[in-house]
């Protein structure tokens, strides 16, 4: 049986004589005698270390590898330069607690300042928050942060993630805010429905490239938004930003999405990290922790989590939000990713990205029955027919080693990262095309 | 020290894609980005120096005592790091299909299964993220319980006066205000106060015990009964899980629902602030209301649903490390930690208690309090002050300022993986600290000396707030 108690038995011992008591059930004396266990919980016995890694090692067997992942929607397989996970499992980061104590935990405020530049830089918006905890729900952290007096509607893409979509609306039910869907039409949003929208509009939320992978008309949703005096939210796929333009360049007031492409293993979908950067103004509507520059009492730089007022520790009922815990270590992640990357290199990765994207949607488009269902520009996914039973194609492909484009009704969405070159691909077209009788 | 971007050069280079071996393509000029984001541009060397030069400047469990009170700072197995990055886990897409992610769900089942005996609840959520998101998740099903019952009047909910922020932020996410319950001359709930609150509007109780005065509530049975009668439930906060695992159980105590707390009682790291994990644990009459993809996959036949709150299952590599912990623990090892839990801390508090004495002079459970509050009117040194003294001792210092009902207070937790020496050094530190106060009071505020820095100033750093670095 494992064991993290250094005490011994005897120890034990000598320190309830310490503080005068017989047993270790003698601590236990405010609990009511019918509710206290006799014999602990029905649990099986303790495991050693090897014992307990044999058993969960045979768990992690039963799930699939794929060493190719054609497969997006809201999880990412992206090449993980080997610095970032040296760097992140280093003890002190792994094991300290929320910065409160400034004087002993600089490494880490600083490192989240970092983040906080570097995503910002990023998202080309002013600020930024220490994170939340997913994409999703950094879509709906940032929906609540437009609430304002008379101005609660809210209006969500159909185009964006299933589940982003879900999460906004629960923390729309949560709070009776109003929630209304901006409908879609060919694969993209039609703006006409954001055409005078009702004095109550808080804010309208679009997602960039869209769940399909298509790029919206996302600077025209921006100024219809601000035209009702309603704010706009936008969610964006970080790589994509090496290239794409930046919500803070059309105009927008928040911006958020989830981190996980930029260096975050995808873990059957956690701990991910959810980004959430604005523009200046909404600064203190933020929620969660923020780290800022100050100086110490001999005027030396120092940082600190600061504008706590906003927070729940201090503000409790009154907070802009309940956030406590988030997800300090895959920020710290995403920075280490960053900073290796550098700008180029998060250029390259979105350029070939968009380039193998392009030749694998080419190459699908000379077979029979892959033909892409919507038109316009996407990045690095896109949904296409499928000439067969789509639940077969996937299972055979599985059979090959290759995790396909995700089921959507009997269509295809695919996504392609730089991690497959055009060898690969045309590797992938043959087996595609032997898969579906071609 | 020097920020990272004080540290880039222009050109330099870590990393380096390959060639494409694509057709040339560009994106529209419309959609393009018209300016490159200033992100670092530096050697692989220079990034894993700057990070080694941070890492020295942060403190972890493996740096030192971490006695800090609500937080259960205890040692983070490193089996369980180990588990978490096994590729099975570590490199598979949320979306696969079922029968390629058996491994998976078998994480989820084995953790449930053993969480809910733990607790005494019928089934759980592994969705929520963090405490605060799991009691935002507890909270949206009591709504969800009262709207199905048509009791569209239970807007209100009661939280002692001494429960964590988070509650009644929680709380209002979720619509409901906020009612305080005052704690009686014992620090536990006045159950005058707690009856005078209830009635038709209650939609129920959120409530920390053992509280986090560190006192196991005596009168649980009846307090859990009184908000029963009343048509509430019961939703235990599981911050402070760690002093009763294998002892009692929340269920047994007449909780409804629940949230755990994994990077607290079940030894997964806290990051610096996350990721954590607040799986929701709740008893039968709440099961409908559970998120769509409670256990591993979109389950449809949940037309009751709350809905989801994040994307996906969860923090599942947080999930599977808590798993593990359980697992090694064991039926006796996970008695013995929270009894050992608890006998440190009561040791540790007898040992304190000539110099500092506790709040409430009782048995206490995993943690404990002391208050400031004489001391500071005697000597000017306050809860502050003896904390950023204790900095100088090489051990990082109690939760400050909580409680909030508790004046200057300092809320001590050792957690069960400190050994006794441990524990002798650090009222050794307190007892030196005590005569520092009785010799030379105004030498402590100028505490910590040893640090890298001296206390900062942060009225200054939010009333002009610089969150970014602000490049030429």
């Amino acid at each position: 049986m494992g064991s993290y108690l250094p005490s011994t038995k005897a120890e034990q011992q000598e320190m309830l004589d310490t503080i005068g008591l017989k047993e270790l059930r003698d601590l236990f004396v405010d609990v009511p005698r019918e509710m206290l266990l006799e014999d602990s919980v029905n649990i099986a016995p303790g495991l050693s270390e090897l014992g307990v890694r044999r058993v969960m090692e045979g768990m992690a067997k039963k799930n699939t590898v794929f060493d190719i992942v054609l497969r997006g929607a809201g999880s990412y397989d992206h090449h993980i330069p080997a610095i970032v996970g040296t760097v992140t499992s280093k003890e002190e980061f792994l094991t300290t607690y929320t910065p409160y104590q400034a004087e002993i935990s600089q490494g880490v405020l600083q490192s989240i300042f970092e983040y906080q530049t570097m995503i910002s830089e990023l998202t080309g918006m002013d600020v930024s928050n220490a994170s939340v905890y997913d994409g999703a729900s950094a879509a709906a952290e940032a929906v609540m942060m437009t609430q304002t007096r008379g101005r609660e509607r809210v209006y969500v893409a159909e185009t964006a993630h299933p589940e982003v979509i879900e999460t906004i609306r629960t923390y729309c039910w949560g709070r009776d805010v109003p929630f209304e869907l901006i409908p879609q039409k060919g694969g993209v949003l039609d703006l006409s429905a954001l055409e005078d929208l009702p004095k109550d509009t808080a804010c309208v939320y679009i997602q960039q490239p869209n769940f399909f992978g298509q790029f919206e008309d996302a600077e025209k949703a921006a100024e219809l938004a601000h035209a009702a005096g309603a704010k706009a939210v936008l969610g964006v796929y970080p790589i994509a930003l090496g290239i794409m333009k930046t919500p803070g360049e059309m105009g927008y007031d928040i911006a958020v999405g989830e981190g996980q492409p930029l260096g975050i293993p995808m873990s059957w979908g956690g701990p991910y990290l959810g980004f959430m950067t604005a523009k200046k103004e909404m600064m203190r509507m933020l929620p969660g922790r923020i780290a800022g520059e100050t100086v110490d009492k001999q005027g030396k730089r120092a940082y600190v989590l600061t504008l706590q007022a906003r927070e729940q520790h201090i503000r409790r009922e009154k907070a802009s939000s309940n956030v406590c815990t988030n997800q300090a270590l895959c920020a710290m992640t995403s920075a280490v990713y960053m900073a290796a990357m550098g700008p180029e290199g998060l250029r390259e990765v979105a350029q070939l990205c968009y380039e193998g994207a392009h030749y694998f949607a080419d190459e699908l488009a000379k077979l029979k029955g892959f033909e892409r269902v919507h038109e316009g520009e996407f990045f690095n996914e896109f949904l296409t027919k499928c000439p067969m039973d789509v639940i077969k194609f996937e299972t055979e492909m599985a059979k090959r080693g290759i995790l396909c484009g995700l089921p959507e009704d009997n269509n295809i969405l695919w996504c392609v990262t730089e991690k497959l070159d055009k060898a690969a691909i045309d590797e992938i077209i043959t087996i595609i095309k032997e898969v579906s009788g071609q | 020290m020097k920020l990272i971007f004080e540290r880039s050069v222009k050109g330099r280079r870590t990393f380096q894609m390959p060639a494409s071996t694509f057709p040339k393509r560009e994106l529209p000029e419309a959609l393009k980005r018209k300016t490159a984001p200033r992100l670092p541009e530096m050697s692989e060397v220079a990034i894993s120096r700057h990070y080694t030069k941070l890492a020295k400047q942060a403190f972890g469990v493996n740096s030192g005592f971490y006695p800090l009170g609500s937080c259960t700072m205890k040692w983070n197995p490193r089996i369980n790091e180990a588990v978490a990055a096994l590729p099975g886990f570590a490199r598979v897409h949320p979306l696969q299909p079922r029968d390629t992610v058996q491994g998976s769900h078998e994480v989820l089942n084995k953790a449930r299964e053993v969480l809910c005996e733990i607790t005494g609840m019928d089934d759980m959520t592994f969705q929520p993220a963090a405490g605060a998101h799991g009691e935002y998740v507890g909270l949206l099903l009591m709504k969800k319980y009262h709207e199905k019952r048509g009791d569209f009047q239970r807007t209100r909910v009661l939280i002692p006066d001494s429960a964590h922020g988070t509650n009644p932020a929680s709380a209002s996410m979720v619509g409901f205000t906020v009612t305080h319950i005052p704690s009686d001359e014992n620090g536990c709930v006045n159950l005058d106060a707690l009856k005078a609150a209830l009635d038709d509007t209650v939609a129920g109780l959120m409530l920390t015990n053992p509280n986090t005065m560190g006192i196991f509530d005596p009168n649980i049975l009846e307090i859990t009964r009184l908000v029963h009668e009343a048509g509430g439930l019961n939703y235990y906060d599981g911050a402070n899980l760690n002093a009763i695992m294998g002892w009692v159980r929340p269920g047994d105590m007449g909780f409804d629902v629940i949230h755990l707390n994994l990077h607290k009682t079940f030894s997964t790291p806290h990051g610096g602030g996350g990721p954590g994990a607040g799986p929701v644990g709740c008893k039968e009459i709440l099961r409908p209301y559970l998120p769509q993809s409670h256990m591993g996959e979109w389950d449809s036949r949940r037309p009751d649903s709350v809905g989801q709150v994040r994307a996906f299952f969860g923090n599942f590599l947080v999930v599977a490390r808590a798993l593990t912990y359980a697992l090694t623990l064991g039926k006796e090892g996970i008695t013995r930690t929270s009894g050992m839990a608890v006998l440190n801390a009561n040791y540790l508090m007898r040992k304190i208690e000539p110099y500092f004495p506790p709040y409430y002079n009782r048995i206490c459970m995993h943690e404990f309090v002391i208050s400031l509050e004489k001391v500071k009117k005697q000597s000017g040194v306050g809860a502050l002050d003896v904390a950023k003294c204790l900095l100088d001792y090489g051990m990082h210092p109690p939760t400050m300022y909580f409680p909030l009902n508790v004046p200057e207070a300092l809320m001590v937790e050792p957690t069960e993986t400190e050994n006794r020496e441990t524990l002798d050094e650090a009222a050794q530190a307190f007892a030196e600290i005590f005569e520092a106060i009785k010799n030379d009071p105004d030498s402590l505020h100028d505490c910590p000396k040893t640090t890298y820095i001296s206390r900062p100033d942060e009225v200054g750093a939010a009333r002009n707030p610089i969150v970014r670095y602000q490049f030429d």
